[in-house]
């Protein structure tokens, strides 16, 4: 490794510890100065005030729910395990389908103009949507809160994946096509040995894209429609005022979300070209 | 008796605006090879060299005029007329050797996989790429890759091999060296070669015939100029031969005195032979 990636990694450290250090420090109960008066003492005292955790406290409680992220205990109280995979298989579920719906149509977009222009209307309309805007409506046609959480996921990752891959396969080179002219190749053959790999780097984006979204959408998603999923689990924390928990599942969030990234990057290196 | 490959008449016109006329790339060019023959097409640029070669190639269509083979009018593109194209045109996500199979096993559909790569590795090998077939595109040099591109259009035994200056981007070295290796791999298969090219040392050293090109627009053949130099040539030695400045000099003078202001003999119907090795 270079010795700049190091120094980076080193640098990162210190931030990340200056940072931690900070917000302990400005987190700490104010010490009882003075008599408390009967109201306060009613309440328990001044340090019972509601305030941000210091990232001991939430570390502490990150130790106990990753030590045990699989326990079910009624419908809510489940383990982070329990919650974050509800949320990556929804994430997954409405990925896939829009991938498996986008990647087709953007390939016909992409190599017929007329379709092209045909549905680009279409496409600048609904694209700028807002996935949640969608929500009412799939709650009343599906009439599953479980399965509108999913196609709100379907609805949001579609477009990027779409329109990489049309852009993809309509600027794939022309001395390429040329050669699989040259070459007696099928249409079906060119789609698949020539257009397909060199768009491929293109589509990967798309998905990337898509994925974060989804992943960004999902939190939202079971926010409304609760039951299950780590969006819901951030929201019922909330309404029991378990800070500790709700930082400890936004850091997740955050956690999960790059892995997703990093997924999708390694595969994408499969594809990935030198010109 | 019918010549192996004939252009009748062939034309390129572009609508003008409006009011303008058409725009006319090239007229009436028409032009016979025969089996065998390594044919070189100098001119300045806006000729129409490539859109003539794309002709060939089944990649463009002309506006008047047609192609015939063997016989047979030439319509799109087939594996019959192979390729070189300037830019490589090598796929970047395949290895060399990948590129040079995807051509054999679209030209032989029936060989089994060990054939393709035992025919792909030998013509790999007569270009001097023995050891890097492995390697991708943008890990080769650009001499390595037109190396690659000249193995796949060899491998894939076109009745007609098309060659888009094939070496103009090459350093001159480097372009030496590739010569070479074509001087070589045509001696082996005795190809039938259509090529531009803006070199005129090339075109000496390979050619058995130069069609020089008027300039454009409107262009047409002025004149076919035979290289009257034994074969097998050298690239040392062909210039040795007395006939060699007697060519060249023909050849720059037409491109850098006659050409602007050559008007076709309408009338004619076949370009004149000049042969400078028997002028005086």
């Amino acid at each position: 490794m270079s010795s700049l990636n190091i120094k980076a990694a080193f640098l990162s450290i210190v931030i990340l510890f200056v940072g931690l250090a900070l917000w302990e420090v400005f987190n700490q109960a104010p010490k009882a100065t003075e008599e408390l008066d009967e109201f306060a003492l009613l309440m328990g005292g001044e340090d019972k005030e509601a305030r941000v955790p210091p990232p001991s406290k939430v570390f502490k409680h990150a130790y106990k729910e990753l030590s045990d992220p699989f326990y079910d205990a009624g419908p809510n109280d489940k383990g982070i395990g329990i919650q974050l995979f509800y949320s990556l298989v929804r994430v997954l579920i409405g990925f896939g389908a829009a991938a498996a719906i986008a990647i087709p149509l953007g390939f016909v977009i992409g190599m017929s103009e007329l379709m092209y222009k045909a549905l680009n209307p279409f496409i600048q309309i609904l694209k700028p949507i807002s996935p949640l805007a969608w929500m009412p409506l799939a709650l009343f046609i599906i009439k599953d809160s479980e399965k509108s959480a999913v196609f709100v996921i379907f609805i949001c990752s579609i477009w990027p994946m779409l329109l990489n891959t049309a852009f993809g396969v309509s600027n794939v080179r022309k001395d390429w096509i040329k050669v699989a002219q040259t070459h007696e190749l099928s249409k079906l053959k060119t789609a698949f040995c020539v257009i397909l790999p060199a768009s491929a780097p293109t589509i990967f984006t798309g998905m990337r894209i898509s994925i974060g979204i989804a992943w960004l959408v999902i939190v939202a998603a079971e926010m409304l429609v609760g039951g299950t999923g780590i969006g819901y689990y951030v929201w019922n924390e909330w309404n029991n005022l378990d800070l500790n928990s709700v930082i400890f599942s936004i850091i997740m969030i955050g956690l999960v979300g790059m892995t997703l990234d990093l997924i999708l990057n390694a595969l994408s290196r499969l594809v990935v070209y030198e010109e | 008796m019918k010549s192996f490959l004939t252009l009748e008449c062939l034309s390129k016109k572009f609508p003008g605006k409006k009011t303008d006329s058409d725009y006319v790339v090239f007229d009436d060019i028409s032009y016979t090879i025969e089996k065998g023959e390594f044919v070189c097409i100098i001119g300045h640029s806006g000729c129409g060299k490539s859109t003539i070669l794309n002709v060939l190639a089944g990649l463009d269509k002309p506006t008047t005029g047609y192609i015939s083979m063997e016989g047979k009018e030439v319509v799109g593109s087939s594996l019959d007329r192979g390729v070189v194209f300037q830019n490589y045109s090598l796929l970047p996500w395949l290895t060399a050797l990948k590129n040079v199979t995807f051509g054999v096993k679209a030209r032989f559909p029936n060989k089994s996989k060990a054939e393709v790569e035992e025919h792909s590795l030998k013509y790999l090998q007569m270009v001097g790429l023995g050891e890097n077939v492995n390697k991708k595109p943008s890990e080769l040099s650009g001499g390595m890759r037109q190396r690659v591109s000249i193995a796949r259009a060899f491998a894939t035994h076109p009745k007609l091999l098309l060659l888009d200056e094939p070496f103009g981007a090459l350093d001159a070295l480097t372009r030496g060296n590739i010569q070479d290796e074509l001087i070589k791999i045509w001696n082996e298969t005795k190809q039938t070669v259509f090529m531009i090219t803006h070199d005129v040392d090339e075109a000496i050293l390979l050619a058995d015939k130069i069609i020089l090109m008027s300039n454009g627009p409107g262009a047409c053949i002025a004149e076919e100029v035979l290289v009257n130099i034994p074969r097998p040539r050298e690239r040392g030695k062909v210039i040795d031969d007395p006939g060699y400045y007697k060519i060249r000099k023909h050849l720059i003078k037409f491109l850098v005195e006659r050409s602007s202001d050559f008007t076709g003999d309408k009338v004619r119907k076949s370009p004149i032979t000049v042969d400078p090795t028997q002028d005086n």
